[in-house]
């Protein structure tokens, strides 16, 4: 391969946003869903409170918001190192 | 019309269009039958994905397991949607661009190894059949409440449909019967579920009509449930009242356990580019959310109704304003007609326990704190009369609850079979391609030849439905653990092992080979040891109790357990053995970055 260390940046910058994203799905399902609901159950939503909406409701419209922003970054990362096909 | 008309019409239109699919999508190539020549675009490979994942359970009973029990089952909710994340960022792009049909062919080329391709092989197969056996009962029952056909025959009557578009199709018959079963599905589950959100809180959206307003009482949809439901001595439906920590691990156990199964990652094998699979994970999971969103509306909803309906006081005002329900009602009243109609399945039943002619619903275990404890005092119960509600109820009773015409009743049937026989069909490829690919040409006889691949692939998928349909005739004791089993072995093996191989270049052949069986083992033993050797009752070693389980982990959230021993087993194994071939590294390389591999190594 002639570009070794580019590939390796890619390879980086990539991480990157894989880290960046599995934050925010762990945040959204496991702490506001579950352990941090306690902290938010003075915000009510509905008739119950904000860690009841993201266990069930809030968190799978973050992952659907999660998965095309990186699948937008991730084509953007793929044209600027010129590996897109 | 009979409602046994308008049942056999729509589910006879529907199965005419799946026939129609299949001869028109009948495949010519080994490329056609298992990835449908990769030419699905990324939102179509979205939608069948999301009819492939979405069985009967998703269907039938999710709903259900949330209406009984509450927040504390926002775990499947959860669990089911957030393994998507996993597979759009840890695996499909990659596994993709890797290009090959079967994921035991990934970890047998990765770990350049036969003994690991066929570690897989076997997960997969254990896999996939724990989970195809309930689909397959699934269409029977179905047949058997709608069309008035035994169980068995019904059975006989999806396994031929399937065969129809599997065998001659293949991946791409399969492709598109799913769109269409999604479309089938979709409406069947939402347009109950509309019409009842209206009802109660004149909401169109279900989404919305959750957190909205209860018409009738003016109060909070939730907080009028939870009063409802704590009034009868149940626990309230918002509250956390599980383990915590077993709570986390049995969502992740459900997340990486949908990212490890073989029959969703085959789907993105599908998609033209890695940018596609990426994206289709996407719109896989916009499709699945139409009705994980819709789900906690519907068991919220149902449960109300039921409830208000055992206790005609708690639609408007206090929960004891009225009696409880008489016997009288039950058997003459019209808008009842449901209850009697459920009892004859035996998913509903009744017994006036203290002859007073009323049918009190309340929980026994909880009573005694609660306000029923005066109603039990004052009319003097003996214990709760509505002595059997089955899960199932909530989703398949629903139109006739909400006196739905009957067109809605046929609609959900078509779906709930829709959902079961997309899942079959996804399954049954993973299992035919897992033999004719991985064990056949893989194997047994490497040098076979595309077109005598393609007739023994298409063997594979006639032998595999026969014995998912003989086997759903007679489940064995496995079948109903598809969560612990199914789940918790693709999350202990298949998921850790994919990753590594993706994002290590040091795990070699012995770590993966270690880690598969020591993340298999140590799961399959944890869910022996509480539910009894291969499942047969009696013979566990110790009781299936919250209190018996190891740190309260119970056996359904183990996979994840199992996960991490996979990963470290693999590590500790590969850092102590020589590191893989430069070979096998430049393969990590080039699965690593979208552009073609050919291009990659010409430098």
């Amino acid at each position: 391969m002639s570009d070794k260390s580019s590939s390796n940046a890619y390879w980086k910058a990539n991480l990157r946003i894989i880290w960046i994203s599995l934050a925010i799905w762990a945040l959204v399902s496991y702490g506001f869903g579950i352990i941090l609901r306690p902290l938010v159950a003075s915000i009510a939503v509905g008739g119950s409170d904000l860690g009841f909406w993201f266990a069930q409701q809030g968190s799978i419209l973050v992952f659907i918001i999660l998965i095309f922003v990186y699948s937008w970054r991730m084509n953007k990362l793929d044209r600027e190192y010129g590996v897109d096909e | 019309m009979s409602q046994f008309a308008l049942n056999l019409i729509v589910i006879g239109a529907s199965f005419a269009l799946y026939i129609g699919i299949a001869i028109w999508a009948r495949a010519g190539s080994t490329a056609e039958f298992y990835a449908a020549n990769r030419g699905v675009g990324p939102v179509m490979n979205g939608m069948a994905t999301a009819a492939d994942w979405m069985s009967a359970a998703s269907f039938i009973s999710m709903a259900g397991l949330i209406a009984f029990t509450g927040y504390d089952n926002s775990t499947y909710l959860m669990g089911w949607t957030g393994g998507y994340v996993l597979l759009a960022l840890l695996l499909a792009p990659y596994l993709r661009k890797f290009g090959k049909f079967t994921v035991p062919q990934f970890i047998g080329d990765r770990f350049y190894s036969q003994t690991a391709r066929i570690i897989g092989v076997i997960c997969l197969l254990i896999i996939s059949i724990t989970y195809v056996i309930g689909q397959m009962t699934g269409v029977g029952v179905t047949f058997s409440r709608y069309l008035e056909v035994s169980s068995s025959t019904g059975l006989w009557i999806g396994a031929a449909l399937v065969f129809c578009y599997a065998v001659l199709g293949g991946m791409k018959g399969i492709t598109y019967a799913q769109v269409a079963q999604y479309i089938v599905l979709i409406i069947a589950y939402t347009i109950p579920a509309a019409f009842i959100a209206m009802q109660l809180t004149g909401h169109v959206l279900p989404q919305t009509g959750l957190f909205g307003t209860h018409d009738a009482s003016g109060a909070k949809f939730l907080a009028k449930l939870d009063q409802v439901v704590t009034d009868l001595g149940f626990r309230s439906y918002t509250g956390h009242h599980n383990s915590t920590l077993d709570m986390v691990l049995f969502t992740l156990a459900l997340m990486i356990g949908t990212a490890g199964l073989p029959h969703v990652i085959i789907r993105f094998f599908t998609v033209p580019k890695v940018a596609d699979a990426r994206k289709s994970a996407g719109w896989a999971l916009v499709f699945i959310a139409l009705l994980y969103t819709v789900a906690p509306a519907v068991g919220s909803m149902s449960r109300f109704n039921l409830t208000t309906t055992m206790w005609p006081g708690a639609e408007t005002g206090d929960t004891f304003s009225m009696p409880a329900v008489s016997v009288d009602a039950i058997n003459n009243d019209p808008d009842l007609t449901w209850m009697r109609n459920w009892q004859a399945t035996g998913l509903l039943a009744w017994e006036d326990k203290n002859g007073d002619g009323l049918i009190q619903y309340y929980n026994e275990a909880g009573a005694a704190d609660a306000p029923v404890a005066a109603i039990i005092e004052e009319q003097g119960l003996v214990g709760n009369e509505l002595t059997t509600v089955n899960n199932d109820i909530m989703v398949l009773a629903n139109p006739e609850i909400a006196n739905l015409p009957g067109w809605v009743i046929a609609i959900v049937a078509a779906g709930g079979l829709a959902a079961a026989l997309s899942t079959a069909a996804g399954l049954l490829l993973a299992i035919s391609s897992a033999v004719s690919h991985d064990l056949i040409k893989g194997a047994i006889n490497p040098a076979i030849s595309e077109k005598n691949e393609l007739l023994a692939a298409r063997i594979s998928m006639a032998v595999s439905i026969l014995v998912a349909t003989i086997l759903g005739l007679n489940p064995p004791g496995f079948a109903a653990q598809t969560v612990a089993l199914a789940f918790g072995l693709a999350a202990s093996s298949i998921f850790p092992v994919l990753m590594m191989g993706i994002f290590s270049k040091r795990i070699n052949a012995p770590g993966a080979i270690w880690g598969m069986i020591a993340g298999m083992v140590s799961t399959i033993l944890y869910i022996f040891a509480y539910k009894g050797w291969f499942f047969v009752a009696g013979t566990n070693m110790l009781p299936d109790t919250a209190d018996a389980w190891l740190f309260g982990i119970s056996p359904a959230s183990f996979g994840t357990v199992g996960a991490l021993i996979n990963f470290a087993v693999a590590y500790a194994v590969s850092s102590a053995t020589a590191e893989p071939p430069a070979e096998v590294q430049e393969l990590v390389e080039s699965i690593r970055v979208p552009r073609g591999a050919g291009a990659a190594h010409s430098h």
